[in-house]
This record gives C-alpha cells, sequence and structure tokens, in this order.
C-alpha cells in the first residue's frame, strides 16, 4: 500500500492504482468523459485533469492514467483545475451539443455558455467505442483514421468489416451520438433544462473537503470563496 | 576532366555531406588552401581546374562576398558565416565522405567507442556524460547521463536504445545533414550508448521523407558490421549490439518518444502516459533509452576529448554547442553550430549577416513550430534551454525562423496552429479541438472579423491547451499564440480594433490604390494584372475594380519604382476612383495634370 494525499486528505491506494481510481474509492468526485469501468484507461478528454505536487512546481495531468505514487500530492478540485474543466467542456459543447451527457456535464461544471463556433458534429473521438470492440468484443473492427482535425472513426478502409458482428457494443458505450438532449434549439448550445442542481458554496476547493455531501447547503462551511487570481 | 589533365593521381576529390551554408550552395573547397568557391555549376568545372587548381590563381567571381559590404572572402575560416561558429559536429560533414568509413577512421571516428569498450566501465561512462552536462537535443533538454543511468538501473532482460531521427518541423533540417553527412558519428555515439545501458539492439527512426539519409544510414550501419564496430562481440570485447533501422511516415507527432515506440512497435503513432517513462518500459516493455540524432553524435565528442573539456563550452547549466537551422528573412541561411550562451544578436547580425533589403528585424521564432516569436527587444538574449523558455519559447530541434518587418505576427500564428491542428493525433481534447477552435479565432482575426474579448479568449484558451494536453506536441501547441500575444498583442488590436494589419500581410485588410497624380497611365499593371481588376487604357489612369482585386499584389510589384503610383493600404478605405475616362495628359517635364 502506498500513501498519498488527495486534497489534503492522507489517503492509502494499491500500488496499481490510477489517481482517479483513488479518488473515486475515497468518494471523491472527478467528471470524466473518456473514461469507462472495465475498459483500459485512454486519457482523451482530459476532463479528469488534476493539478499533482507542491508550491510553484504542479502539473496538471489526466487522473485516469496517472498512476499512484509513494506521497504523492493530488488537488482535485483547485481553481486552475476547475478554470481547465470548464473550458474543455465548452470545448466539448462546441463539437457536440446535442449529446445529453455533454449537456449534463456543463450544468455540473457550471458553464453556461460557449465563446467558440458551434460544430454541431456527432462524434467527440473519446475512442471508447473503439476499446470496446477491441477489449470487450474482442473484434477490433473499428479504429480512429487520419489525425488532428481529419480524425475519424471507421473501419478499416471504410469497408464493410469481416469482424464485425454488429453487436452495438460500439453504439451502446458512445456518449455522445446516443442520447440526444431534446432541450436545447440550435442558436442555444447550452441547454440545461433537465439537470438543475442548486450552487455549490465553493466552486473549488485547494485543501478542504467537504464531507456533507450537501456542497455547502449545510451551513457549516464559513470558508470564504478565494478570489479569483487575474 | 581529371582523367584527362592526368591530375587523378595528384588531386583527389571528395563528394562531402553538407557544409550548412545553404545560401551558397552548391561549393567546392580547394584544400590544402581552403579556397570556398560559392554557387558553382558544371560549367565552372574547366576553369577552377585550370586556373585555381593548376594555375593557383583565384576565381574571383566565384568567391563568397558579402551581401551588405560586397566585400570577397577567399578562405573558408574567413567567412563570416563560420568564423563565428563553432563547430563540432559539423566540422567533420565538410571533410567525411559519408558513405566511406575510412573517411571517418582518419578523422579519428571510432576511436572514442575503443577507447570505451578497453578502457572503460559502463558505469564510467555515464559518469563521464553527467559530468559533462550534455543534455537532451531534441529540445526538452534532459540531461542525457541521467536518462542513461535511470535506463541502466532499470529491471529488464533486454534492453533497446532508440535515435529519434523524426524531425519534423518546417524549416528544421540539422539532424537531416548529421544523418546525410556523418552517419558514423552517430552510430558511434548509439554503441557507446549501448553499452553504457547494457542494450542489445538499437533503432535509428528517420523519416520516409530523407531518403538519402536512410541510404547513407543504411550504408553505414553495413561498413560498420564488416568492420565489427556493430555486430556480435564489438572490437573483441565481448559486447553485442546491433542497428536497424525503423523507417516513420512523416507524422510530426512521432517525434514524441511515446508515440515514435508506439510507430516501431506497429500501433498508430499516439503519446502515451508518463510515468512509466520509456526509460522504465518503453519499446515493447523494456526499458529504452531514447535521445535525438544531434545528442548521440555528441557522444563520441565527450567521450574522447573528455567530459572537463566539453563542460567548458557553453553556459553554467547548458553546454556544448548547439546546432540551429537559421532560416526565413535572414542574408545567410543555413546550419549553424554555436556554443550554448552565445546571443540571438550575434547569431542574427554576425553569423547571418543581417536582414535582407535593408528591412527590419521583428522576430525570431525558435524551436519550430511549436515554439515561440522572440521580439527584437530581447535579442541580446544568452541562448539556453532556461532562458528560451523564460522568454516564452522552446529550444526545440533547433529551428529558427527569421521574420522581417513584413511579417504579420497574427498571421505567423494562425499559420502554426493550422499546422498543429493538422499535425496533432488527435487524441487529447485539448489539443485537438483547442488548436482549431485557436486557429478559428485566428482566421477571424486576420479577416477583420476579430470581436472584443477574442483576445482574452484565445489566451485562456492557450492556457488550457498548453496546461491539460498529454504529450509535448499539446503542451506547446500554444506557444506561437501565446508569445505572440505576449509580445505583439497592439498587433492583435489593430487587426480586432481598427481592422488594419500593421504588416500590410492579411489580405482581408488591406487594399490596392493607384494614386491618379502619380499614375502615368504606362498600361503595365493592368497587363499583368491576373483577374483583369484595373480598367484604363492608353492615356486613361488606371482604377483598381476593388470588387474584382484578390489582392495579389501584382500591380504593386510591376509599378516602376520611378513611378511608384501603386500603394497598399491597411486600415484605410481606398479613395472613390477619380471618374471613368479621366485623362491623363503628360507634359514634356513629366508633370502629369489630372483634366476630369
Amino acid at each position: 500500500m502506498l500513501t498519498l494525499r488527495i486534497n489534503g486528505l492522507d489517503v492509502r491506494a494499491e500500488e496499481w492504482w490510477t489517481i482517479l481510481e483513488t479518488a473515486r474509492f475515497y468518494g471523491i468526485e472527478i467528471p470524466t468523459f473518456c473514461y469507462r469501468e472495465g475498459l483500459s484507461p485512454w486519457g482523451g478528454c482530459r476532463l479528469c485533469v488534476v493539478e499533482i505536487g507542491e508550491g510553484t512546481n504542479t502539473k496538471m495531468m489526466s487522473s485516469c492514467t496517472y498512476p499512484v505514487s509513494q506521497g504523492l500530492v493530488v488537488r482535485t478540485h483547485s481553481e486552475r483545475v476547475i478554470k481547465a474543466r470548464k473550458v474543455l467542456v465548452e470545448l466539448l459543447l462546441a463539437s457536440c451539443p446535442s449529446s445529453k451527457n455533454i449537456q449534463d456535464l456543463a450544468t455540473k461544471l457550471g458553464v453556461q455558455k460557449v465563446r467558440f463556433k458551434v460544430d454541431n458534429e456527432d462524434c467527440v473521438y473519446c475512442g471508447l467505442c473503439i476499446r470496446m470492440c477491441a477489449e470487450q468484443m474482442d473484434a477490433k473492427a473499428i479504429g480512429f483514421v487520419n489525425r488532428g482535425g481529419k480524425i475519424r472513426i471507421t473501419t478499416p478502409f471504410d469497408r464493410k468489416s469481416d469482424v464485425c458482428r454488429q453487436c452495438g457494443a460500439c453504439m451502446y458505450v458512445c456518449p455522445a451520438c446516443q442520447l440526444r438532449c431534446q432541450g436545447t434549439e440550435p442558436p442555444q448550445v447550452v441547454c440545461g433544462s433537465c439537470l438543475r442542481l442548486e450552487p455549490t458554496c465553493t466552486e473549488f476547493y485547494s485543501d478542504v473537503m467537504c464531507y456533507m455531501g450537501a456542497e455547502g447547503n449545510c451551513g457549516t462551511c464559513v470558508r470564504e470563496k478565494p478570489k479569483a487570481k487575474e | 576532366m581529371l582523367e584527362k589533365d592526368s591530375l587523378h593521381d595528384k588531386l583527389a576529390m571528395r563528394i562531402t555531406g553538407c557544409g550548412g551554408f545553404c545560401q551558397s550552395e552548391p561549393n567546392i573547397i580547394i584544400y590544402p588552401e581552403e579556397i570556398y568557391y560559392q554557387r558553382v555549376s558544371a560549367d565552372d568545372a574547366e576553369e577552377v581546374i585550370s586556373e585555381t587548381v593548376l594555375g593557383g590563381r583565384v576565381i574571383e567571381r566565384l568567391l563568397y562576398a558579402d551581401p551588405n559590404t560586397g566585400e570577397r572572402f577567399v578562405h573558408l575560416n574567413e567567412i563570416p558565416f563560420f568564423k563565428k561558429q563553432k563547430r563540432l559536429l559539423l566540422k567533420n560533414n565538410l571533410q567525411v565522405d559519408p558513405t566511406s568509413i575510412d573517411d571517418y577512421l582518419v578523422a579519428n571516428g571510432y576511436s572514442a567507442l575503443s577507447k570505451v569498450l578497453r578502457e572503460k566501465t559502463p558505469d564510467e561512462v555515464i559518469d563521464e556524460i553527467k559530468q559533462s552536462g550534455l543534455r537532451g537535443r531534441g529540445g526538452a533538454g534532459f540531461p542525457t547521463g541521467e536518462k542513461w543511468g535511470l535506463c541502466r538501473k532499470a529491471k529488464g532482460d533486454v534492453k533497446y536504445v532508440i535515435c529519434n531521427a523524426d524531425e519534423g518541423d518546417p524549416g528544421a533540417y540539422m539532424d537531416r545533414s548529421l544523418l546525410e553527412g556523418n552517419p558514423h558519428s552517430v552510430i558511434e555515439g548509439m554503441v557507446i550508448g549501448a553499452f553504457a545501458i547494457g542494450a542489445c539492439e538499437g533503432f535509428i527512426y528517420v523519416r520516409d521523407e530523407y531518403p538519402l539519409a536512410v541510404r547513407h544510414c543504411k550504408i553505414a550501419i553495413e561498413k560498420a558490421r564488416e568492420h565489427g564496430f556493430l555486430g556480435n562481440d564489438i572490437l573483441g570485447s565481448g559486447f553485442s549490439f546491433d542497428i536497424r533501422i525503423s523507417m516513420g511516415a512523416g507524422a510530426f507527432v512521432c517525434g514524441e518518444e511515446t508515440a515514435l515506440i508506439a510507430s516501431i512497435e506497429g500501433e498508430r503513432g499516439t503519446p502515451g502516459q508518463r510515468p512509466p517513462f520509456p526509460a522504465e518500459r518503453g519499446l515493447w516493455n523494456m526499458p529504452t533509452d531514447i535521445n535525438n540524432v544531434e545528442t548521440w553524435a555528441n557522444v563520441p565528442l565527450v567521450v574522447s576529448k573528455g567530459a572537463s573539456w566539453y563542460s567548458k563550452i557553453g553556459t553554467e547549466r547548458s553546454k556544448g554547442t548547439k546546432v540551429f537551422s537559421l532560416v526565413g528573412k535572414i542574408n545567410n541561411t543555413g546550419l549553424v553550430e554555436v556554443p550554448l550562451g552565445i546571443t540571438l544578436r550575434e547569431i542574427v547580425d554576425d553569423i547571418g549577416a543581417g536582414i535582407p533589403s535593408g528591412k527590419r528585424f521583428k522576430a525570431i521564432q525558435t524551436g519550430g513550430p511549436s515554439g515561440g516569436c522572440i521580439p527584437a527587444s530581447l535579442l541580446d538574449l544568452p541562448i539556453d534551454y532556461e532562458s528560451l523558455t523564460e522568454a516564452g519559447s522552446i529550444m526545440g530541434s533547433g529551428g529558427m525562423i527569421v521574420m522581417d518587418e513584413d511579417t504579420c505576427m497574427v498571421d505567423i500564428a494562425r499559420y502554426y496552429t493550422a499546422f498543429l491542428n493538422d499535425e496533432s493525433c488527435g487524441k487529447c481534447l485539448s489539443c485537438r479541438k483547442g488548436t482549431q477552435k485557436m486557429h478559428e479565432i485566428l482566421t477571424d482575426i486576420s479577416e477583420g472579423k476579430g470581436k472584443e474579448g477574442d483576445i482574452e479568449l484565445l489566451e485562456e484558451l492557450a492556457v488550457v491547451t498548453k496546461e491539460t494536453s498529454l504529450c509535448g506536441l499539446g503542451q506547446t501547441a500554444s506557444n506561437p499564440v501565446l508569445s505572440t500575444l505576449r509580445y505583439f498583442q497592439d498587433e492583435y488590436e489593430a487587426h480586432i480594433k481598427e481592422k488594419r494589419c500593421p504588416a500590410g500581410v492579411c489580405k482581408a485588410l488591406i487594399s490596392y490604390y493607384i494614386e491618379p497624380e502619380k499614375c502615368q497611365a504606362c498600361m503595365i499593371c493592368l497587363r499583368n494584372c491576373p483577374v483583369e481588376a484595373i480598367t484604363g487604357g492608353k492615356g486613361l489612369v488606371h482604377i483598381i475594380e476593388h470588387d474584382k482585386c484578390i489582392k495579389c499584389g501584382a500591380c504593386l510589384e510591376v509599378c516602376p519604382t520611378r513611378f511608384s503610383a501603386v500603394t497598399k493600404l491597411s486600415g484605410l478605405k481606398a479613395p472613390e476612383p477619380v471618374l471613368q475616362g479621366t485623362k491623363v495628359i503628360r507634359k514634356q517635364s513629366g508633370e502629369t495634370d489630372v483634366n476630369a
């Protein structure tokens, strides 16, 4: 067992755990999008980024892929992390606003507007379908094609695959194309109509945890909201 | 010709690799005098033989002339481009035939290897490299000795060394020149490294776009095998090691070490999580040491001349020399090898001989597409890993692109984000979408559609892309944006607020205008306009029709300088054209009157 510190808490973890697994074990919620239990972590959506290290020399790492190590110091909800996650959700929203999963994430993280051009794509290239196909269905029927802005997910040479059994697992795991958000109209990118959460008392916390699960509504939390550094 | 004059037993001709002075190539160097002839052609051969070789006379017109003073130089070492350099690695490029191992042996090649195998233990070699202060030349600057030490300590039945020759930066070609011009130095470095680490196999990962480098490497590996520098029981020491060549398909991201490993394994070139670092778990999950071409080429030098000699060159934290490829708006383009700690000004003004046609220096981009632009105010910056990072750029693999006053920094940032969006592997949302959105915002700004708040949004997105991306590509992808925002924010503001491009580059923000008072109705621009957007005729003032104009600038280029009637306007609306049919009456004195 290793000891590490997450949000000021000393926690113990098995050597082969990742930061995300450790945090989830202790009930600390880190938002994810391309992560799914039972599939190998990919680290593509970057939503699960956490701040590791201490002092001025901290780094942002995706917690789903980062292995724990002895004495590691992790912050899952620091100011820097929350700011980055919001921009990332904005990017997700700009790619695929019709996905209910993304709309829910946006509401949870308090993203209220999208400042980028909206692409209305259907795929966010999280790679869940590819991993599902390869790791659970043992088919490897689909994969990434091209790179960068031209990336696509398809069968080899866009032909009907010989190994695909049409099991539909790829569609089952897809976080973008399966659940459609019914609320949002084309001019309004952020929906937020079906999942409304009470505003939290502190948006980010570097070294404290809310143990009540009430997100500050209990009234015991007297900590002032840290001033945003500009 | 040598045969004809029966000179073949008196003269030897050798074809060498690239000397690095691209501006003056192809060239001939005549030893022992070291007479340097530039831009020679096959037609000059006869004259060179009869005049210089036999006659001992120097052919003036083939000498290098300083672009600013016009002074001509006879000998290689007198030329300012070479004089200021410290050519430890590139020196042999001019002396060694890359396909001949004998040439390399004559130049003391493989002596470092035999010294290592005879006299040193692996730990001593690693200590030597550590003490020399040699740092990775691929860009990040990780201490090479330490990397080797980690890899040596890592547990694994098999260990690998890899030479990273996947040089994908636009305008950078130092690794290529080393592999093409002196492949044995890289191979020797790799064998020494493999001995120190305990590796049994090595790979040279080189791009398929470098056919000559691949060919020379193949020849060099074969020759080295024949001579017992590679293969089983090297030089009778009992140590065995061999090198294979692995060719990449030209993906920029495969220069990142985990993506490179994936590519060698036959997977898609996608970076993976570090830690575990390749030194612990790399190629086929075995400890792997990856170093850049230039780093490997430095190794024999450190071993043969000693760590204390090597560590005297450079600054306190950055030792040795570094090869940069100096390109862009500069008089002397080429490969320059300088001791670290030299200032940018020395490179630009002394070695590069300044900016052509008297233009002003604006910025220099170091480190390739993901480097930052350093402005004129920081020209006295000494070049080392830390100072460049502090200035918002990176050392990178050593590209240096000089920009003059005619370069628009918004346009530059736009170009590089487009490049990086194309070359991103597409894994991380932050890098794939981040570069795409940065490019969209920059395109808007350059097209005059920039809004209030765009600069802040751009900065916020750039910081998130930098912080949250997995690999080096994404982490540095926002450098072009962040550095231009830092040093040239006024240009961004001019684009957004005044809809003006100060450098006159962004097509949507400029227009061409023919001043009726100056126009001599000579018909030159009218004939040269590719879209027939200029109206007028003989004796009629020419007028540009702005809805037809594609802003190619041809009219500006062809308008005779004694008239210079065409001007480029930016941010200003072109004045209303004078009435059609306006006549130009030419007077004897050359003055013109415009009458409606």
